[in-house]
Order: structure tokens, then sequence, then C-alpha cells
């Protein structure tokens, strides 16, 4: 594969895109807390990551031909510089959790007003960018060492913004306080893993480790390496056995939280744990296919059909869909385990569609929780009918995430079926559709409750305020939208496959 | 036959794995909440502990370039110097290390504020409660309890 690269002498503001990505929101977090002003703390979060999601599309549209962005840090160059580095993988997750958070901030700026004390909002908006700058700076960076620190402020601020919904319900505070012991732990183990790598090469550089453990090959440091990183970032990624953080936290936490979370943060995590599988550590090392194969198989079939099990038997809306998160993360790390170029673009475009279907899927939950007070399906009895928008977005993302033909959720899947016969994997194959069975049980079951039953006689439920439905029948649309036009998900994933599996290749440039 | 020089030549690599499994069990053994972030910081103390001992070059000294007296730097080559960079990069780490174990610290109190207790023991045993009230509220509408 021919690597163009962007030879970096930063003239104009377009060759500072890939900083300004990350800088753009990191600025605006402290200045919200200066500012001190509610109205405004929303104006400046919004215009932050509107401008991140147009620089991210701006970047996506340099990157889909294949070639990569190398942008050097105070003009330091690499390896001893930081460095970002976008190629069509990181330019499409880049857009993703820009788009999620700029849909999401007017959802928040309504509902947050039922469900986080007065005081605290200018705080929310703070925290919300700063979740954002380490989402994004973890997906931008090129290095290695940098991934940690952004990881580590999205977390941090994370743990807060779950701890917001101590206001309805004081379980938000032992999850937040369960999820930042794991968080904790996952990503101090990736810094175990990290030191190891810097052990074994002396770079920390993912370009320059990537040539460097390929020239010496595998030894014992670096496989130890490999597993510290791949536990740490499972754990943040909420494999199946190591999601024990997950369902309390999406539960309990604001519903605007939880819709921001679903949808990008698992994500980033998994889009690290591909940069390390593929760009730094290479397949070809007999430890790596055998994690995939003996780990990432076993634990993803477990939880597509586990987690989807569970999913089935909960009381509460919200609680059944972080159990279907958990299943999806399954499909994405199958795709990587086939280690095909369509399996891989099978986990991205997953990953990019199960972000929007998910986002959706929160955004109706939380809509319908301001007027039923909880999101316990007894208490959402016929509120379909009452708001038939609402109601309309969430069939929407509940087909999407059945993966009926015509959304987004089936082309995902359908690509993954292709990927697993691709391999000669027809039990696989078979799996897959065996647990879509599992998601048609419990998406009916949320049909049923808000199409089948009857409303209470005095329910005055309406369709939420503009300021909700817009983002969310925006949502809704792109589930369909992406379900026809696979020009912009499908068409990147396949460019970001090839680049991951042309592996430290598609990362060196000479 | 005992590689003495192997295990003492590398005590501070020992001691880095015993202070890490030490502090992952006190993560998951203790069940009072701030024992438990005490169970952390020495986990994540372990972690500096590892990054400085990257950093050691035998024989190196302190990586300071010898100034003269007009303060120009005069750079000797026959000096060793140890590696600076994971000192730098635990920083880092000792600083977000911090902060992690204030939020966990003012979780708790949060914690003792609505349970009035911080032992995991209880509140887990509070928090079946609660669910089972949600269930017997909720549960029965869906046919049964989750």
């Amino acid at each position: 594969m021919s690597v163009v690269e962007t030879q970096h002498a930063a003239k104009t503001l377009m060759d500072h895109l890939p900083v300004l990505q990350v800088v753009i929101p990191l600025i605006s977090a402290p200045l919200i807390v200066l500012l001190g002003n509610r109205k405004l703390a929303f104006a400046i979060a919004f215009a932050a990551s509107a401008t991140a999601f147009i620089i991210a599309s701006l970047l996506l549209a340099q990157v889909t031909d294949g070639s990569v962005i190398s942008y050097h840090i105070g003009g330091w160059a690499p390896p001893l510089g930081i460095e970002y580095r976008i190629d069509a993988l990181s330019a499409l997750v880049l857009m993703l959790i820009s788009g999620i958070a700029t849909v999401v901030l007017p959802y928040a700026y309504t509902s947050i007003k039922f469900e986080i004390p007065k005081r605290h909002h200018t705080l929310f908006y703070a925290l919300y960018m700063l979740c954002l700058t380490g989402l994004l700076g973890m997906v931008a960076t090129g290095d290695a060492f940098n991934v940690f620190v952004f990881l580590e402020i999205s977390s941090l601020s994370t743990y807060v913004l779950v701890a917001m919904g101590a206001k309805k319900d004081a379980r938000a505070l032992t999850a937040a306080y369960d999820y930042l012991i794991m968080g904790t732990i996952g990503a101090t183990f990736f810094v175990i893993g990290l030191g190891l790598l810097y052990m074994a090469t002396g770079t920390l550089n993912m370009a320059d480790l990537a040539g460097r453990i390929a020239d010496q090959g595998a030894n014992r440091t670096v496989q130890a390496a490999f597993t510290f990183i791949v536990v740490g970032m499972s754990l943040k990624a909420a494999m199946y056995p190591l999601h024990h953080w997950l369902p309390n936290a999406y539960t309990y936490a604001p519903s605007a939280v939880t819709t921001f979370l679903a949808a990008t943060a698992t994500k980033a995590a998994i889009y690290v744990l591909l940069r390390f599988m593929f760009s730094v550590f290479n397949p070809a090392f007999h430890f790596e296919d055998w994690t995939l194969y003996l780990i990432f198989i076993p634990f993803a079939l477990l939880a597509m059909f586990a987690a989807s099990f569970v999913a089935v038997f909960q009381t509460n809306l919200k609680r059944m869909l972080a159990f279907s998160s958990i299943a999806q993360i399954g499909y994405m790390l199958l795709g990587i385990a086939m280690l095909n170029a369509t399996g891989l673009s099978a986990s991205i475009v997953y990953l990019v569609n199960h972000g929007i279907t998910k986002a959706t899927l929160f955004m109706g939950t939380g809509a319908m929780v301001m007027y039923s007070g909880s999101a316990f399906f007894d208490n959402l009895n016929g509120l379909g009918r009452k708001m038939p928008l609402t109601g309309a977005a969430m069939v929407a993302g509940g087909l999407s995430l059945i993966g009926v033909p015509g959304t987004a959720g089936f082309i995902s899947k359908w690509v993954l079926v292709q990927a697993a016969f691709e391999n000669g994997w027809w039990i696989i194959a078979v799996l897959i559709m065996l647990s879509s069975l599992l998601a048609v049980i419990y998406v009916w079951r949320m049909f049923e409750v808000l199409y089948l039953t009857a409303p209470d006689e005095d329910c005055t439920a309406t369709d939420p305020p503009l300021p909700i439905l817009i983002p969310m029948l925006i949502l809704a649309g792109a589930c369909i939208w992406f379900g026809f036009d696979t020009e912009l998900t499908l068409g990147s994933a396949r460019v970001a496959a090839d680049g991951l599996l042309a592996g430290s290749a598609g990362l060196i440039v000479e | 036959m005992i590689n003495w020089d192997f295990i003492v030549g590398h005590l501070n690599y020992w001691l880095f794995i015993i202070l890490m499994m030490t502090g992952l069990y006190i993560v998951v053994a203790r069940g009072n909440l701030v024992k438990k972030i005490v169970g952390l910081n020495i986990f994540q103390t372990s972690v500096f502990m590892f990054y400085i001992s990257i950093g050691k070059v035998t024989g190196g000294t302190a990586p300071i370039y010898p100034v003269n007296r007009q303060g120009d730097i005069e750079y000797d080559p026959t000096i060793i110097y140890s590696n600076p960079l994971p000192h730098v990069l635990i920083l880092t780490a000792i600083v977000v290390g911090i902060a992690t174990t204030s939020l966990a610290l003012a979780l708790i109190i949060r914690i003792r504020e609505e349970y009035d207790t911080i032992e995991e023991e209880d509140i887990l045993r509070i928090e079946r409660e609660m669910s089972a009230q949600d269930n017997k509220e909720h549960g029965s509408a869906m046919g049964g309890r989750a």
C-alpha cells in the first residue's frame, strides 16, 4: 500500500487541524468554569463541539484516500516529539465522537434541568468538554503515552459525570466509585504495558514502536506488554468478563451522560485496542492471533449470548440497553478476531453504527423518563402512543439494534456475517444470527410496552420540546440513512481496515 | 541452581511486583471504601517505582549538563547520564494518581452522606434492598422479577 505523507510544515489554519481538534474543547472547559454563566456555558460548549465536528469532517475528507496526516506538536519531529496522526480510522472515530457530542448537547441543556442540581450546571458543561477532549485526544494522538494521558482526562471527568446522577438515585455514587476503581486498574495496567514496551524498545511513538518491535521480533517483555495493554483496554471497553462497571454506570448516570458515554467512551477504547493490536503490535506474532482466537472469540460469543440473555429479563429500560451494549461490544470484538479485511471493516462500521443507534435509544429513553419519572417498563406504558415522534425514533433505533434491513445495524451485521463466511466460519455466522434473535426479544419487549399497553388515564406526556426532539430525530434519521448510504461509513471503514492490516507498514513512512 | 545475581540484581522489579500484587489484593479483599483507595494507591505507586527503575543507567548520574562559571554548557561526552524520560512520564502518572485519589475520597464522602456507611457489605445490602423494592414495585408488570 502506498502511503502518501502530508509533510508537516504548518503554515495555514488547515495544517493545524489535527491539534485544534483537541485543543478547542480543551480550552473551552476552563473558559466555561471561569465565566461561570449557565447560558454562556452551553453556548461555548456547543460552539466548541460543533467546531470539533467540522474539523473532524474536514480531516476525514483529507484521508479517505488512505493517506495519513502527521502533525508534529510544537514542530518537534517524531519520534522524539509528540505526533498527532490522523488516518481514515481515527478520522472516522473522531467524527463519531465529536458528532455525537454536538448532537447530545442541546438535549443535555434541557434534560439536565430535571436531573442535576442547578448549581452544578456550568460544571457539567466543563466536565463534558473535558471528557470530549480526552476521547478525541485518545483517538488523534500517535504517541503511546499521550493515549494514557487523554484516557485519564476522559475517565476522571466521566466518573464525575456519572456521579452527577446522584440527585435522582444515590446508587449513581456507588456506580461512579466502582467505575473509578475498575477504570483506574485498567488505565494502570495500560501504563505498565507502555512501560514494558518502552523497556523493550526505548521509544513511545507508535510508528517507531511498530518498527522496532517488528525488527527485534517477539520476546517476553513485548508479550507481557501486549497482555497488560489488552487487558487494560478491554476493561475500558467493557469486554464481556470485565464489564462489571458498565450496567450501573449507564443506569444511574443522567440520561445525557449515558447517551454520550454509550455512544463514545467504549468506542474510543475499542479504537485504542485496534490501534495497538494492528498498528503497534503485528497480528503476525503468534501470541497475538492466539489471543484473538482463544480469548476474544469465546468471550465475544459469551457476551453476545449471556449479556443479551440478561437484557431480556431487565425491568428497567436503561439497564436493558446497557446490557445490550455489552452484547454489541461482543460483535465488535468478534469482527476484530476474524483477522481479515472484511472483519475489521465490520468492527469499525459496527462501532460507528452502534454508537448512533445506542445514542438514539438512550436519548429517547431519557425523553420518556422526563415524563414518567423512571425508566422502569411499567412507568413507560403506552408512552409510544402519547409521544409519537419519540416513539418513532425509538422504533428506528430498536430496529437498527436488531439489524433489520434498511437500518444502519443491518449493514454492520451483514458485513460481519460476510467476514465469517470469508473465513469459512459458518458456525459463527449462525451464532451471530441466533444472538440477533435474542435482540429481537428484548427490543420487542420495549415495543410492546411503548405501543401495545394502555397508557395511564391521567398521563399528560407529549413529545418533548424541540431542543430534545431535533437531536433525537437527527440520530434516528442517521440510523436509517446509514442503512442505505454506506459510502461514508463502510467506505471509510474499508480504507481504515486496509490501513490496519497493512500493520506497521501503514504507520511507517519512509 | 539459583541465580542469585539475577534475583538481587532485579530487586526493584521484585519489589514492584510485590507492591503491585499487594495493592491489587487490598482493592479486591478489603470492604472499606477508604482502604480500597489505599490499595489502589499502593498499586499505582508500584508503577511509579517500575518506571523509575527503567530510567536507571549503570553508572549514570543526574541528567543535568555541567555549566561553567559563565553559565555556558560544557558538554562532556565521558559523563553517563541516567534516562530522564521515564521520570518525566511518571510525573504525569503521579498527578493522575493524586487526581484519582481526591476524586475517590470526594465520592466516598458523598456515599457516606447518602448511605451512612463506607463498608461495602452494608452498601451492597442497602442496594439489594433498593432493587428488591424496585422489583416489587415495577417487576410484576413485566410478569416476574428480574
